[in-house]
């Protein structure tokens, strides 16, 4: 047993569509990866640059109201800078819109996954009255274009990105002899190593990696002078960057121009067997169990090494495996993927978005999703998500799961289906006894479908 | 993950009785079992981020540390304890506790993780309470559970949306968030019931929600400002009940840069925690009761160059409440001269935080040392007791 349509759509996308069919074969999930971009083309979401840009204007403004206050002048720009966020704020919730949409509505859902699993990986929030909402930006810019590509080229688009450098603090921290440090005695600012031990933890090697405090300590020097600009875009600023070469991992780098030696340090990184068995365990882990099969993960990690950590060849070797088919059901949907696999079985429309405002947007999904455990776009730190079930299966996050497949569903739909054929829409062919049952014995349409979203074999793929 | 597994399938077998008649369930008839195994209170915090020790409680009499933390110190002047040690002002809220013995710290702790300083092992090893990373998922305070007779799964609940992982195990323990809701009819709730019984795990999650979606009337009360102090709340109810333990954690100590915007932030919030902790307790329980406020490390010696601090060792743990012997500080001070760190960088560890923490329970649950050195902290020597209770 391999390749199963139904499942790859379970447990590879979001799930089962009542109106588009399931993907044919291996070949068309990795097609789909490789291919144009159309879950982009149909539900675009702006690049980071057009944040940027608002952000300019919005410090102007703030800028001069804090320059003028309690004056008319100050509180015509401070309604301005007030009226950019909210316009943000709301721009935000169509992003969060046209992220479901492509899920819902697209034909290319193992890449949807895969961004989604890589956002993750490399978890980054931008800070301040704007730059907040920039995750959905720094997405469509650093991870959706890499998935295919290599691990090194996502590595280094995620690792440059400004809302990276502004979450782990990497735009502030300045080399001990730089430039900078040098000229500037009086308010003496030095090195931070948050991204430094981040990207050896989280991104790359793994904590049981085979680096150390010193290693962590010269990668934050050889990151120095990677900052953002007043533009809000990358610069990388000389005057913050520790001169000289450093050694990470026994490999000296520079004392040649910084970029390169931080692009080829990152390269290596990419490149080193930890990296290798990390990146191989964590995508197993979250596409197949907590407890992935050794075959499947070695299988992988062989097909990453011997492709230079190609990505396409690592999901290739992944896909191939029987055994990421046989292993049961078991990993539970975490929560947004959870709405979003709902409302493709649903169906819903793009115009059941395009009347939300910030407020419904809160009420439908952004409280909601707080309360199933997983705020939207906002986890605790830098690890990201949690891949074990059992976080996932707490008292208080099936009674928000229960609550929103319940009450949700009806405030979207026009007319809700039968219960009796949603079944199969949500679950398949095969449809357990006991939920066959409770579709048909529920009192209404929307319990019936409430009571389907939340069966096992539905909260769980 | 077996361990949680195994906890939710113990919790079954009470699940399974109150399918049948939920109107028989302990929570809602509380009299009808046995007392609780012991009388006095214990709430575990968790705060996750790596607190600054350095910073919250201040060796202001130590030579070094003024040099250290130039920046940080003139930011926000501090509130003199007992001469030698300060208190972040952000946390002033509590000084009539200091004054009134109610509160008191064990400086130069830490768990035995080492070295790597990754937040996340840290906070595995801290609730795991283990000497290193071990596969195993129980925490230690569910194990304390496991040591102590007439428990039931409401003598001891994890709070909150986060996750708590210090109450795991396969002894019965409750979970809940205060803001969680569930309105749906009666049948669904049978119809949801019956299909779950496929799947035990999220059956018992579904029958434990059920039970404590109708909590007693206090949960009905008006929100409070504030997440944490929701949390409390409930908390205290539950603790002025049948509860003997409530653990939660908060977030926001990982300040690696401008900290004294964020870490004043976190402390005005716990302070707020602990304050309306004792009031919904009211004076009875809180006089019982012992607050700990645990972090997975300590932050650097010196402040660094972006106006916060980097991972550490050495911490600082809080003790608060009316049962906790206050108004002092517990522990051996290093000192902070360069020779006198850990790795020349981190405030050097004199004690095991969970030796503190096994005195506690010692003192609270009468739970004997054997058992703490062996089953509840496996691997440590709790060496002589500082008396940090009443």
């Amino acid at each position: 047993m391999s390749f199963k349509p139904e499942l790859a759509e379970i447990r590879f996308g979001y799930g089962l569509s009542p109106r588009l069919p399931p993907v044919r074969s291996i070949d068309t999930m990795l097609q789909a990866v490789s291919s144009p971009d159309q879950g982009a083309s149909d539900f675009p979401i702006a690049g980071y640059d057009a944040l940027a840009a608002t952000t300019m204007v919005y410090n102007r403004f703030a800028k001069h109201a804090r320059q003028n206050p309690e004056t008319s002048e100050g509180e015509k720009s401070r309604e301005k800078a007030n009226a950019l966020r909210d316009e943000t704020a709301f721009v935000n919730t169509k992003w969060f819109a046209a992220t479901h949409l492509r899920r819902i509505h697209g034909q290319q859902n193992f890449r949807e996954r895969l961004v989604a699993f890589w956002a993750d990986h490399f978890t980054a929030q931008g800070k301040g009255s704007l730059l907040r909402f920039g995750t959905s930006g720094y997405i469509e810019d650093a991870v959706r274009p890499h998935v295919g590509g290599t691990f090194a080229e996502l590595l280094s688009a995620c690792l440059t990105h400004p809302i990276m450098l502004q979450y782990l603090d990497q735009e502030v921290s300045v080399g001990p002899n730089s430039i900078f440090a040098k000229r500037e005695n009086a308010k003496a600012r030095g090195l931070n190593e948050n991204l430094a031990r981040e990207a050896l933890e989280l991104h790359t090697l793994g904590v049981g990696g085979g680096y150390g405090q010193t290693d962590v300590r010269e990668l934050a020097e050889l990151f120095t002078g990677m900052s953002r600009g007043s533009d809000q875009r990358f610069r990388f600023k000389e005057k913050l960057a520790e001169p000289g070469a450093e050694t990470v991992l026994g490999k000296k780098y520079g004392p040649k121009a910084k970029m390169d030696s931080i692009f080829e340090v990152l390269q290596d990184l990419a490149l080193h067997p930890d990296t290798a068995a990390h990146i191989a365990r964590k995508l197993a882990v979250h596409f197949i169990a907590d407890t992935p099969p050794d075959g499947v993960v070695a299988h992988m990690q062989a097909a990453y090494t011997k492709s230079g950590g190609d990505l396409m060849a690592t999901y290739s070797a992944m896909l191939e495996h029987p055994l990421a088919w046989q292993v049961p059901a078991v990993n539970m949907r975490p929560p947004e993927e959870f709405i979003s696999s709902a409302m493709r079985a649903l169906d819903v429309p793009a115009s059941a978005f395009a009347s939300l405002d910030l407020k419904k947007t809160r009420q439908l999904f952004f409280t909601p999703l707080n309360l199933m455990g997983q705020p939207w776009q906002s986890p605790a730190g830098p690890d990201g998500w949690e891949e074990a079930d059992a976080v996932w299966i707490s008292p208080q996050g099936i009674a928000a799961r229960l609550q929103w497949a319940f009450s949700t569903p009806k405030r979207l739909l026009d007319i809700m289906p039968d219960p009796r054929e949603f079944a199969h829409h949500a679950l398949g062919a095969t449809v357990p006894k006991r939920v066959a049952f409770a579709a048909s014995a529920a009192e209404t349409r929307a319990e019936g479908v409430g009571l389907i979203l939340t069966s096992p074999a539905f909260l769980r793929r | 993950m077996t361990q949680r597994l195994q906890t939710r399938r113990s919790f079954l077998a009470r699940a399974g009785f109150i399918g049948c008649s939920l109107a028989a369930s302990p929570l809602l008839t509380p009299v009808s079992f046995a007392a609780a195994p012991w009388d006095t209170r214990l709430v575990v915090i968790i705060l996750r981020g790596g607190m600054d020790g350095l910073d919250v409680v201040r060796p202001v009499g130590d030579p070094a540390f003024a040099g250290l933390r130039p920046k940080l110190n003139d930011a926000a002047p501090a509130l003199p304890l007992d001469g030698y040690f300060a208190l972040h002002p952000a946390l002033g809220a509590l000084m009539p506790l200091w004054q009134n013995g109610e509160l008191g710290f064990a400086h130069a702790v830490s768990t035995p993780y080492r070295d790597k300083r990754s937040h996340f092992d840290g906070q595995d090893i801290l609730e795991a309470g283990t000497t290193e990373m071990t596969n195993a998922r129980d925490g230690w305070l569910n194990r304390l559970l496991q040591h102590v007779p007439g428990v039931t799964a409401e003598t001891a609940y994890a709070i909150g949306i986060g996750d708590v992982r210090v109450l795991d195990g396969a002894a019965p323990s409750a979970s809940w968030a205060p803001n969680a809701k569930l309105k749906i009819s009666p049948q669904a709730v049978r119809l949801a019931e019956l299909i779950m019984e496929d799947d035990p795990a999220l059956h018992a999650a579904l029958s434990e929600a059920l039970m404590l979606v109708d909590g007693p009337a206090g949960a009905k009360a008006p929100r409070l400002k504030g997440a944490h102090r929701n949390i409390a709340r409930f908390a205290a109810e539950r603790l002025r009940g049948d509860a003997r333990i409530a653990a939660f954690s908060q977030n926001g100590w990982d300040t690696h840069r401008a900290q004294q915007n964020n870490i004043s932030r976190s402390l005005v919030e716990l302070g707020e925690t602990v304050l309306t902790l004792k009031e919904e307790l009211g004076p009875e329980v809180w006089g019982k009761t012992s607050v700990v406020a645990v972090t997975e490390f300590g932050r650097t010696a010196r402040e660094n160059g972006t106006g916060g601090t980097d991972h550490g060792t050495g911490g600082v743990m809080i003790m608060a409440g009316g049962a906790v012997r206050g108004q002092q500080m517990f522990g051996k001070w290093p000192g902070l001269d360069e020779a006198s760190l850990y790795d020349r960088r981190d405030l050097m560890p004199t004690r095991d935080v969970r030796a503190y923490l096994a005195w506690i329970m010692h003192g609270m649950a009468d739970v004997s040392q054997a058992t703490l050195e062996r089953d509840i902290f496996p691997g440590l020597e709790m060496g002589d007791n500082p008396n940090a209770l009443l």
